[in-house]
């Protein structure tokens, strides 16, 4: 008993002013760390309003003068400043949903071969190597479209394309036009494979939280490869492969330099998959430096759009993502 | 049973045509990788001389030339930007694992800096213009940093804080126990813990900025002379690539092929000793 009374009073000694001094010291130190670094955190969300309100700012005179009227008028006129954004909308558009449609097929396949067939042992080189194509700048992707990839799409795909597609009544229209290499199905083309390892990479990774115990089962039921993936895997994971095609549009909307190599830069409404035309990012890097005036607030416009758009888009992905991931706790 | 045999058979071959499409799309994507990397090399190594590394840009229509300001304009404001994105990037990092399941904040900005990693660069560049070019009065290598930071924090940070949660719990707890205050706890050990993983979010970031080319052609701009002066205009190698591969010049375009495959081999080589540095963590 008394030896116990003892060391109580003893560690009460202990815990002398100074190691209270040097306690308080530390909560003081954890509570600028806490702030400290808090402070830069919130830096991202700084940076995200100055974005929305500099841009407004700047693109505000062009709002005032068009009204919502700017984003279906076709119309890109410098000189007598007429200005709307239907054409350089549209060449997005377009762009993006072309290169979509080639790139995810595509990327389903890499995911599948990736999880399902491939061998262990090259899993990881032949995942590292479709991540290196995410890693190849976009100038890179900008340059071979322009110099390797656009006269061999003129000569080997658009020539006959159009001489078998051309005078087909409906659809015929689509491939009309000069066959120079550039446009907006080339861009398409090049941006395709720029996105398919982004939707690639989202798409393994979800199927790879498929558990093993449903995979297997459907195996035990005597199910193929195939319907394995397509009707276990593929539902269980939807959320997280529509996430990441959305990622993927995302990064299409927004690519600058694989684009403005290869569309052609034309201000014109496109009327064919191979008319030129330009997209929001190409118009962007083609006339900021020699804007003035209304033509510069307009291409504050343009990017005020742009960021909204990819945001939109990009927060829904997000979304989708964390959905998938979430179910994966469960 | 005859029917049976053909419905399996019918299985069996839709199998086999599905894992045959997604053999050839890995092949595809695949060869699009090798295709670039060989139409680099066959037109960049010619390139590849001495004169790159000692000369500068041409003027118009005068021959020969080099990428020396562009190659020095470029690992500056890309140097500059590392050292700027390197500790915002880690703090908030840290922020985000130690503090951040806390608040509805750190989820907001969590998410926020998911988007900022794939938000449209040259949006970031006309932002950055607005700021520190317009209000300055010239552009300069500063923007062009300022610009690059806005693309590198985000990657530092998301990698920083997914590999500090791979920090084993019990770790900091041993420290925690031991009466270690948290900001050393979260310094001292969970970050050298994570060092590595680290070190490979860095990795990515440099590989991810050195090749981007819409934030700068508004804020660093291009010089055509050697300077240092990151107040003034930039020589730097992606715009230099942009305006030469459009050039009518060869000598010019031959020059972008030669930066292109040096930026194309510094992102590639980034890249894998980053994945290099991250199975060295996950091995020790």
């Amino acid at each position: 008993m008394s030896s116990q009374n003892l060391t109580q009073q003893d560690s009460s000694q202990i815990v002398s002013d100074e190691m209270i001094a040097i306690a308080k010291k530390q909560r003081v130190q954890d509570f600028f760390f806490h702030r400290v670094t808090q402070a830069f955190s919130l830096l991202v969300l700084v940076a995200l309003m100055g974005i929305i309100i500099s841009l407004f700012i700047n693109a505000w005179p062009t709002f005032e003068r068009f009204g919502f009227h700017f984003l279906w008028h076709v119309e890109w006129d410098i000189i007598n400043e007429d200005f709307g954004a239907a054409i350089a909308i549209v060449g997005t558009v377009a762009s993006a949903s072309i290169a979509l449609l080639i790139a995810v097929p595509l990327a389903f396949g890499v995911a599948v071969f990736l999880t399902e067939t491939c061998p262990v042992w090259l899993r990881r080189p032949l995942g590292t190597a479709i991540e290196l194509l995410a890693a190849v700048p976009s100038i890179i992707y900008g340059m071979f479209g322009l110099f390797v990839f656009a006269p061999l799409f003129a000569d080997h795909l658009q020539v006959p394309l159009q001489n078998v597609l051309g005078g087909m009544p409906v659809v015929g229209f689509l491939f009309g036009g000069a066959t120079n290499g550039m446009g907006i199905l080339a861009a398409g083309i090049v941006l395709a494979f720029m996105v398919l390892p982004f939707v690639a990479a989202v798409m393994r990774d979800v199927f790879e939280i498929t558990p093993p115990i449903l995979r297997e089962s459907a195996y035990g039921l005597g199910c193929t490869t195939w319907e394995v993936v397509r009707k276990v895997v593929l539902p269980y994971t939807q959320k997280g492969v529509i996430g990441g095609i959305m990622l993927g549009l995302g990064r299409a909307l927004g690519e600058t330099m694989a684009v403005t190599f290869v569309i052609g830069n034309a201000n014109r409404m496109p009327t064919s998959l191979f008319s030129p035309g330009t997209s929001i990012a190409s118009v962007l890097a083609n006339e900021f430096g020699e804007a003035e005036a209304l033509h510069f607030s307009t291409l504050f416009a343009l990017g005020f759009l742009l960021f909204v758009i990819t945001f939109v888009v990009l927060a829904m992905a997000k979304v989708m993502i964390l959905r998938a991931e979430k179910a994966k706790g469960n | 049973m005859e029917m049976n045999k053909q419905l399996y058979m019918k299985r069996r071959i839709t199998s086999l045509v599905g894992l045959a499409f997604s053999m050839t799309a890995m092949a595809a994507g695949l060869a699009v990788l090798l295709w670039i990397l060989y139409v680099l090399f066959s037109n960049g190594l010619s390139a590849l001389d001495a004169n790159l590394l000692t000369s500068d840009t041409p003027a118009p229509g005068t021959d020969g030339g080099g990428l020396r300001n562009a190659i020095v304009g470029s690992l500056m404001i890309v140097g500059l930007t590392v050292l700027v994105s390197t500790p915002v990037g880690i703090l908030a990092g840290i922020y985000l694992t130690e503090y951040g399941d806390e608040s509805k904040t750190a989820e907001l900005t969590r998410f926020v800096t998911d988007i900022m990693l794939s938000a449209p660069s040259i949006v970031l560049g006309l932002f950055v213009y607005a700021i520190a070019v317009a209000t300055v009065g010239n552009f300069s290598g500063y923007a062009g940093s300022l610009a690059l930071s806005l693309i590198a924090v985000p990657v530092v940070m998301r990698t920083t804080e997914n590999m500090l949660r791979l920090v084993p719990g019990s770790l900091r707890e041993a420290a925690f126990a031991l009466g270690a205050p948290r900001w050393k706890v979260s310094t001292f050990i969970t970050l050298r813990a994570a060092k590595s993983g680290v070190m490979t979010g860095l990795l990515l970031a440099v590989a991810r900025i050195s090749g981007e080319t819409a934030p700068l052609l508004f804020t660093a701009l291009n010089n055509q002379f050697f300077s240092t002066n990151m107040g003034a205009p930039m020589a730097n190698l992606p715009v230099v690539i942009f305006q030469f591969a459009m050039s009518p010049y060869d000598n010019w375009v031959r020059l972008a092929w030669a930066g292109a495959l040096l930026i194309t081999l510094t992102v590639l080589v980034l890249n894998i000793l980053a994945r290099v540095f991250f199975r060295e963590k996950v091995s020790s």
